[in-house]
């Protein structure tokens, strides 16, 4: 990886090293060809160097994902790209009763190595029915893994663990990552504890103003705060970002939150049974009777994501929120 | 009719006609949809398929499971939940997996899924098709045609095997099913071929041309077998008169060969019921199955 890369190119670069070192492997997507390469781009170049691997379908979610399931069952393996996340929802019936559930319901394990990527997030104008976070509704489904992309994980090494896990996942993909620079901010160095990156700012300066927890996608926006809150406030935290949302490794953030009294747990999605929530509830269960004090939520706001840009600055988490939250811990 | 086929009807029949014994005794627990009066399907397709095919069954499946594996005493187990049971017990009647056979039940969910095995044999393994049995009600879900589209698109050997039997749970066709299933293939460019499910030799002449013009690239076949549900949609849920049911049974493949075949029905029905009663014998009297890890 080149330090002036852009996550997005470095996304179709591990594509194509997927597709390249892996005949087996599929890529199916609405748009995917060339020359268009996807409504991102992320796959440009792709079908022209993998012509038999890399297949543009009808828009036909339940049906791509399904067919994506068939090609598992038959021993090869597949990556397929929904257009935008919150058309997962017409495919749920395929990833959460056929996937998820073929790996364990036939008595003996099946491998099931499909992926399903979404672009998610708002903070584009696309509006409400482009612009969602649905992780949430993947959350805790027997045998389905849910990741989230980030600019701190090797897209190469992230698409090799889901494929060879043999159990069926979603990657979530924060669409403003695509354009976003591999290292979020040089004041931070980053570290990695397995799929869990490690932000702070110097291994001499003390961090234990706060953690924040957050998925890759808001990694930007929550590198954004912690400088300003080293700068304007004099906090110095560290940030975790778990490439892993579920099944949740939880050692490493409890690790970080020990040494703590201040948890924020951050994400780009309505409250209600939501990732954080869980994050919280397992950080907040471990930490009880410790002096810690408690594990805070910073979601966004319980509304459809609006088109106007004011508007939907304000329902999603901005750096300013999050800053908001950890001074509120501090009080 | 060879005595083969009819042992592998019986084989069907008496099985069924056990599992809705075993609920009556309260023997059984859950659910179970028998095939009573659509054996002739996967019988007729037995030596059409090939056992590097791919086979998608359904919730109404145990027929297409005994036809490709003649194994009741396995099936009997995972539905009974006993020691031998080939899917140790978690999938049941309508969840099986075996080699390249897999059942499962949601209505529609495995079309697409069909499609992609057919994809990857399209690819790797010419001459070998995918077939995926499906009900008339069926249609009504979406992913159907989103697999024909998308299987006729891209010319994928891919068997739709439409057991039409009127009725979808205790709905007629009449009241679900707008149009015709020839119509919705003929929209997509598929091939189309009507096979009254009586005659098991009758129907493998029909079946024959068409299944080696799958297997040769020419896209998908769907295949619309006119047949009967003689039995519950599961195990008592039946609204149809008796008049009805009655005229259905008077016409069903079992009363027409008892009448006609003489005593070689009389001795292979005897026989396959006698092998029936001591599969439920030795099944019944196994331990339940233990999880597997
Ligand atoms: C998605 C879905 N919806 C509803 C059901 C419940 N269900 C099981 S079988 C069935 C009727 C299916 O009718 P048909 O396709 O004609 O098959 P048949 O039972 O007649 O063989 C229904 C409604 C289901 N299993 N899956
Ligand atoms: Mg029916």
């Amino acid at each position: 990886m080149t330090a002036h890369r852009r996550v997005g190119d470095a996304l179709n670069a591990a594509l194509g090293t997927l597709l390249a070192e892996d005949p087996a492997l599929y890529l199916l997507g609405e748009d995917i060809a060339d020359p268009y390469g996807g409504a991102f781009g992320i796959t440009r170049g792709l079908s022209t160097r993998f012509p038999r691997q890399v297949i543009t379908t009808p828009i036909s979610e339940a049906g791509i994902v399904g067919v994506a399931n068939g090609l598992a069952l038959a021993g090869d393996k597949a990556i397929v790209e929904m257009m935008f996340a919150d058309f997962v929802a017409l495919a749920f019936d395929q990833i959460v009763n056929f996937a998820a559930k073929s790996t364990t319901m036939y008595g003996h394990p099946v491998p099931m190595p499909v992926v399903v990527r979404c672009p998610t997030g708002g903070n584009r104008g696309y509006g409400p029915t482009h612009s969602q976070s649905p992780q949430k509704h993947f959350i805790g489904v027997p045998g389905l893994d849910v990741y989230e992309l980030s600019p701190l994980h090797d897209p190469v090494a992230l698409l090799r663990e889901l494929l060879g896990s043999g159990r069926p996942s979603l990657l979530f993909e924060d669409k403003t990552l695509y354009a976003a620079p591999l290292r979020p901010d040089d004041l931070f160095r980053v570290t990695h504890h397995g799929f869990t990156a490690h932000v702070r700012v110097d291994d001499d300066i003390p961090a234990d103003d706060y953690l924040i927890v957050a998925p890759g996608g808001l990694t930007g926006r929550a590198t954004v705060a912690m400088r300003s809150l080293l700068l304007r406030y004099e906090l110095s935290g560290r940030l975790l970002v778990p490439a892993r949302l579920h099944p949740l490794d939880l050692d490493p953030l409890l690790e970080a939150a020990t040494s703590t009294s201040r948890v924020v747990v951050v994400e780009d999605g309505p409250p209600g049974a939501a990732w954080g929530t869980e994050v919280a509830y397992r950080l907040q269960r471990a930490l009880w009777g410790t002096s810690s004090g408690p594990v805070r939520l910073c979601q966004a706001a319980d509304g459809v994501i609006p088109t106007a840009a004011h508007l939907e600055r304000e329902v999603l988490v901005q750096a300013e929120t999050i800053v908001r939250a950890v001074l509120e811990a501090h009080r | 009719m060879n005595d083969d086929d009819l042992r592998l009807l019986l084989l069907i029949r008496h099985f069924e006609t056990a599992l809705l014994d075993l609920f009556a005794q309260g023997l059984l627990s859950g659910t179970t949809h028998t095939c009573l009066g659509q054996e002739p399907v996967p019988v007729a397709l037995r030596p059409l398929l090939h056992p590097d095919d791919f086979v998608f069954s359904n919730h109404r499946g145990h027929g297409h499971y005994l036809a490709r594996f003649g194994d009741p005493a396995g099936l009997l187990a995972e539905i009974m939940g006993r020691e031998g049971a080939v899917c140790g017990g978690v999938g049941g009647s309508q969840h099986l997996k075996r080699g390249r056979y897999l059942s499962t039940g949601v209505q529609g969910e495995s079309l697409p899924v069909a499609a992609g095995t057919a994809l990857h044999l399209a690819h790797h393994e010419p001459g070998r098709l995918a077939c995926v049995h499906i009900g008339d009600g069926t249609w009504g879900e979406g992913a159907v045609y989103e697999a024909l589209n998308m299987a006729a698109l891209w010319r994928l050997p891919l068997l739709v095997a439409v057991e039409h039997n009127g009725i979808a749970q205790s709905t007629p066709t009449a009241a679900q099913l707008a149009g015709t299933i020839a119509a919705r293939a003929d929209a997509f460019g598929a091939a189309y071929l009507y096979v009254p499910a009586d005659d098991v030799t009758d129907m493998r002449d029909l079946l024959d041309k068409p299944l080696t013009r799958v297997r040769d690239g020419g896209g998908p076949l769907v295949v619309e077998f006119a047949t009967r549900r003689l039995g519950p949609h599961s195990k008592g849920d039946d609204p149809r008169s008796t008049v009805e049911v009655d005229q259905l049974r008077a016409a069903d493949w079992h009363t027409r060969y008892a009448a006609t075949l003489g005593p070689r029905f009389t001795d292979l029905d005897a026989e396959q019921r006698d092998r029936i009663a001591a599969v439920v014998r030795d099944v019944t009297g196994r331990a339940p199955v233990r999880e597997r890890r």
